[in-house]
């Protein structure tokens, strides 16, 4: 009991994933089959047949974060890939060649598991790493979703490819799958969900009790680790520090936070730091993210599982993914917002600059946008970075003194 | 030979004007359905008695999709959006926008926002298509397009008329099989611009009378002496074949077309609509049996040693990769397909494609390179 006291949830979400990377290592070492997953795969599947899987994305944001993305993304490049193909790809693909990477190793794969509701280029890349390594691939493909809604004929054909992709699993790892375990996943699923919703909450509050830019580092045991309780407590436990710093007064956010932002798009991983620190140096916290939302899919049965893994943010339609954008902003109370071109993410950033119109028109606030990468160095530039957050505060130091109104 | 002229040429007078062609379909009372990359249901359109018309960009600068695509969107949908903001395509009665890579569902989007005046028609293809609820899923998808291009044309689709569609279809796909052998057998007489023509120009005229065509111009080839070839044979794949400068380079260096991997090209007609009694179910049953396109799931990756089994039956010497720029699908093959042409000692060359390309050295090079090292 001592010892939980003293232990803060991001120390316990850390350990999550230490622990996450450690049971896969162990699992290989003891001859088990080990996956390498796509961040939305139904995590409940792996969870339930107790299958270690670990998460190239999650890997390659490491792996870039730490500085080595040009290094890997290069030798990605002299095997013949395009630099215009994301960059996340780029270092896993070099990882499956090199297969050691000082900066974030993690067991190679004896099968891959694939979802494209973040993107196709998913599929393309998995696929890749099937054929040179020549192991199963196993695809869950959740059509790009052109209405606001989830029809029934979609879940329908998820639904078979759900059932199929346990049927596969088992047969590559001899495990089985019982309905009796994956009930109990599904609950401690929306145990962590609910939990995550309700940390993420507190950035409604002024001043902000979170910088939000520690929901970048959380986020991963909300999407990978939801059917474990160890993430459930986590997020209940980040739930009770923020509610008492909202009563302290107190906040992750060092310095005054005069203004508020939406953040949209994925991290610059191997910026992370200039980011946040020219954020900081205005004064200025991120308040509203798409991913709040976006990764506490709350269910209750399995086709509304189905659903809920249609509504990631990228895919999801052009109105919904305003909606979801307008929701953050107007709950948040956002000043203005910054959005990021991410030169990796064609999905992401394709339909951005309508967006942001509309974004604008709704809800009155000044955004910018700037050019950068999720994990590839080269193509992104400080001093545009900080230009167009120097200008969106300038904008909204004056919306503040009304001059703008 | 006078007759093959004349015939090469109509193909080129198409090609040259696709807008023309668009006013033609208008002016006779037909309504029209743009059809963008990669593949659409073009017989349901056909069964309604609308004309199918193939929206795959334009040689031309972009500035209104700019406001819309970042800059790494390939030059085929930036293009394509452009005339759609620009109100060139403003006689369409809808266009149908496939989700088959990131950049097309995003095209589709953009289209529904900025293009107002003319309806955006999804079609959601599974990637798991080899799957019974992937084909299901798609039956259901090809009902709701049937659905609305009834509303649109006030005509009713029967099955009938369906399975009249899939055959004259069909007939075509035959016939341009028939016609890329043909253009191999005779690259004297068809250059690898005309055999562009000859294939780009069913994309804006009706394909029963296509077919017509390219069948009176088959008969003429054949009527013809075959020439031994002393130029270099060539099996091409990619998204898109249809840059005038490039097919040039190519005559330019004797190169010939003998085979293709191309989307714009074979793979829209390599594979029938398979034969079963409920049309629907035939038309989407197609995607389960296609092979080796980029944008289809195939963990697999057949794709490369089909191009190399090409590459032996037609007894090319090489194969050119034209890798349209930004086009993440091909750009993922490419690695793999260079592995197994290097495997099997086959010359290959990529040389990058953009329709807002305006220097050809490089590709002019890369060309001359390949020439050489065959000479």
């Amino acid at each position: 009991m001592a010892e939980q006291k003293v232990k803060k949830a991001k120390h316990l979400l850390r350990d999550i994933v230490d622990q996450h990377y450690k049971n896969a290592w162990d699992a290989k070492n003891r001859g088990e089959k080990v996956g390498w997953c796509a961040s939305n795969f139904p995590e409940e599947i792996c969870e339930t047949l107790g299958v270690p899987v670990v998460y190239p994305e999650n890997q390659a944001a490491a792996i870039a974060a730490k500085g080595a993305g040009l290094r890997m993304c290069e030798h990605a490049e002299a095997n013949g890939y395009s630099n215009d193909i994301c960059a996340y790809a780029r270092v896993s693909l070099a990882y499956m060649d090199l297969k050691e990477c000082k900066e974030m190793d993690m067991p190679q794969p004896d099968f891959v598991l694939c979802c494209n509701n973040i993107c196709n280029q998913m599929i393309k890349w998995y696929e890749n790493i099937s054929k040179e390594l020549n192991i199963p691939m196993i695809l869950i493909d959740i059509p790009y979703n052109t209405e606001f809604e989830t029809s029934d004929d979609r879940v329908k054909y998820i639904r078979a490819q759900f059932d199929y992709a346990i049927k596969q699993v088992e047969e590559i790892t001899g495990k089985t799958f019982s309905q009796e375990r994956f009930k109990e996943v599904m609950e401690i699923s929306q145990r962590t969900s609910r939990a995550w919703l309700g940390a993420t909450e507190y950035t409604k509050y002024t001043p902000s009790p979170l910088n939000g830019f520690d929901l970048f580092n959380h986020m991963a045991v909300a999407v990978c680790a939801r059917g474990k309780v160890e993430a459930a407590e986590a997020f209940e436990l980040l739930e009770k520090e923020y509610a008492q710093a909202v009563k302290d007064g107190t906040s992750t956010y060092r310095g005054e936070q005069k203004h508020r932002i939406l953040f949209e798009g994925i991290a610059c991983w191997p910026y992370l730091r200039h980011k946040l620190t020219t954020l900081m140096e205005h004064n200025i916290n991120v308040v509203g993210t798409v991913y709040a939302d976006a990764f506490g899919v709350i269910y209750n049965n399995v086709d509304e599982m189905m659903k809920a893994y249609s509504y990631v943010p990228n895919a999801v339609s052009f109105e919904r993914a305003l909606k979801m954008r307008v929701k953050a902003v107007t709950k948040n109370n956002c000043d203005g917002a910054v959005i990021h071109t991410n030169r990796s993410c064609k999905l992401w950033s394709g339909f951005m600059y309508e967006l942001e119109r509309q974004l604008r028109e709704e809800t009155g606030i000044p955004t910018v946008t700037f050019d950068g990468d999720q994990a590839d160095p080269r193509n992104f530039s400080g001093a545009q970075y900080d230009t167009r957050v120097q200008g969106l505060y300038e904008v909204m130091e004056a919306n503040k003194k009304g001059g703008n109104l | 030979m006078s007759n093959i002229t004349g015939l090469l040429e109509q193909f080129g007078k198409i090609v040259a004007n696709p807008k023309e062609r668009l006013d033609e379909h208008i002016a006779n009372g037909k309504k029209v359905i743009g059809c963008l990359p990669v593949y659409c249901p073009e017989e349901i359109v056909y069964a309604a008695d609308m004309v199918p018309f193939g929206v795959w960009g334009a040689e031309r600068e972009v500035s209104e999709a700019k406001t819309y695509f970042p800059a790494f969107i390939c030059s085929i949908l930036q293009t394509s959006l452009e005339m759609g903001l620009k109100g060139d395509l403003d006689k369409l009665s809808a266009v149908m926008i496939p989700v088959l890579c990131d950049s097309l569902k995003c095209m589709g989007q953009n289209w529904k926002q900025g293009v107002k005046n003319v309806e955006f028609i999804p079609v959601i293809h599974p990637q798991n298509r080899k799957m019974e609820a992937g084909v299901e899923f798609l039956k259901v998808q090809y009902t709701k397009i049937k659905n609305r291009l009834e509303e649109i044309s006030g005509n009713k689709i029967t099955d009938e008329k369906l399975q009249a569609a899939i055959d004259v279809y069909n007939e075509h796909r035959k016939t341009m099989r028939e016609f890329v052998e043909v253009a191999a057998q005779y690259p004297h007489l068809i250059t690898p611009t005309q055999r562009n023509a000859v294939i780009k120009s069913g994309y804006f005229i009706e394909k029963a009378d296509h077919t017509k065509m390219v069948q009176e111009l088959i008969k003429e080839c054949k009527a013809q002496p075959q020439k031994e070839w002393d130029g270099i044979k060539v099996v091409t794949t990619g998204i898109i074949a249809d840059s005038p400068s490039i097919l040039k380079i190519l005559e330019e260096h004797k190169i010939a077309i003998v085979a293709d991997d191309i989307a714009h090209e074979s793979r829209q007609f390599r594979t029938d609509i398979p034969a079963c009694t409920d049309p629907l179910e035939a038309l989407a049953s197609q995607i389960s049996v296609m092979e080796g396109c980029s944008v289809l799931y195939d963990p697999e990756k057949k794709r490369g040693d089909m191009i190399v089994d090409k590459v032996k039956e037609c007894k090319a010497d090489a194969i050119i990769v034209l890798m349209t720029k930004f086009c993440d699908p091909e750009e993922y093959d490419y690695p793999i397909m260079k592995k197994a042409f290097d495997k099997n000692e086959i010359p290959s060359i990529s040389i990058e494609v953009d329709q807002q390309m305006r220097n050809y050295e490089q590709a002019r090079t890369m060309v001359q390179t390949l020439s050489d090292m065959l000479a």
